[in-house]
């Protein structure tokens, strides 16, 4: 099971490609069958092996703050960060 | 071993500090960054309510529709002045300008040096990107020598249009100045250290010690023609050279803790 995972906010993306470049695990990718409602290819998640640590790299280089991150924790040590 | 029962848990999304809205930055364009990274800091200060913010003229002239806090808009490179009355009128707030190479280095130039000769207790973020991004990429003080831009087809020539300025490097000999860093927001490592010296610019001013200002090598993709990736690595292969990543000025009472 994969450790993590990510959501891009695709009204916010504009497929600028810099998460892809930053992935530790290479596992995203320009959607280029798809727009977003800006017109952009959007950058998404594209993890069969479920290899997603959760690592945030991807949020940290984001420059739309598109990027939202989840991580499998133990119970005890969830919190909520955000809504 | 029992099976230890996860559950899934939101660890990163966008800051309370910005409007969950869109930018009208290009795509690629760290001015996003830099946003992300003062909003980040005020979130975790707490000191949103108590922060007002100064929007320059240029690319970040409409910061305050992205910014979910009290902002003003100045005239061109007015903001440090601008800046000086709020925090002067409004002691206990948390007073920060935004400013790009334009709006600070060139309109703005006697503004800022006299806002950080008076020392005056408020933070600057200012975003280096080498032109004047908002109208279509003309030369800028800070353009570095041989740079193309539209007002410069044949690159920078110093014998004609004189050498860049590093403002990090200027404010830094300012006695007001007390914490003046240059950071670069080009890779996952540099915009850690730039989220760091964002966050000790803004507690030098909740402590009171003065001046601090910021400094973000910042990629400009559209105006110099460059792919957004591509753009960052520019930074990295032409700005370091020119603009050298270091702690100018710290404060004795901070430099005990190194953000670097």
């Amino acid at each position: 099971m994969a450790k993590g995972r990510i959501v891009v906010d695709e009204s916010l993306c504009k497929g600028c490609e810099l998460c892809t470049t930053v992935c530790p695990k290479d596992l995203i990718a320009m959607d280029k069958g798809r727009f977003t409602p800006k017109g952009y290819h959007p950058a998404e998640l594209v993890d069969p092996e479920e290899a997603c640590t959760g690592c945030a790299i991807c949020a940290l280089i984001c420059p739309e703050a598109a990027i939202s991150i989840y991580r499998w924790v133990p119970a005890a040590k969830a919190v909520g960060v955000a809504s | 071993m029992a099976e230890e029962k996860l559950v899934e848990s939101l660890i990163y999304a966008k800051p309370e500090s910005l409007y969950p809205v869109g930018t009208h930055y290009c795509p690629g364009c760290t001015h996003g960054v830099a946003h992300r990274l003062i909003a980040e800091v005020i979130d975790e200060l707490g000191v949103r309510e108590e922060t007002i913010g100064v929007a320059p003229v240029g690319c970040a002239v409409f910061a305050y529709n992205y910014f979910n806090m009290d902002f003003a808009e100045a005239a061109h490179g007015r903001a440090p002045a601008m800046a000086t009355g709020i925090k002067r009128v409004s002691p206990d707030k948390i007073v920060f300008t935004y400013q790009g190479d334009g709006d600070l280095a060139s309109i703005g130039m006697a503004e800022i040096i006299h806002a950080a000769a008076r020392g005056e207790n408020i933070t600057v973020i200012f975003i280096n990107n080498a032109n004047y991004g908002m109208t279509g990429g003309q030369m800028a003080p800070t353009t570095l020598p041989g740079q193309k831009t539209t007002s410069s087809p044949l690159g920078r020539d110093v014998e004609m249009h004189g050498f860049p300025i590093r403002v990090a490097e200027l404010l830094s000999q300012l006695d007001g100045a007390v914490y003046v860093v240059r950071r670069s927001l080009h890779s996952v490592a540099n915009i850690r250290k730039a989220k760091k010296a964002i966050r000790q610019a803004f507690e030098v001013q909740q402590q009171g010690l003065g001046f601090s200002m910021v400094e973000l090598l910042s990629s400009c993709p559209i105006n110099w023609g460059l792919p957004p990736v591509e753009a960052l690595q520019w930074i990295e292969d032409h700005m370091l050279p020119a603009y050298p990543l270091g702690d100018y000025k710290v404060h004795p009472a901070i430099a005990k803790k190194p953000t670097r």
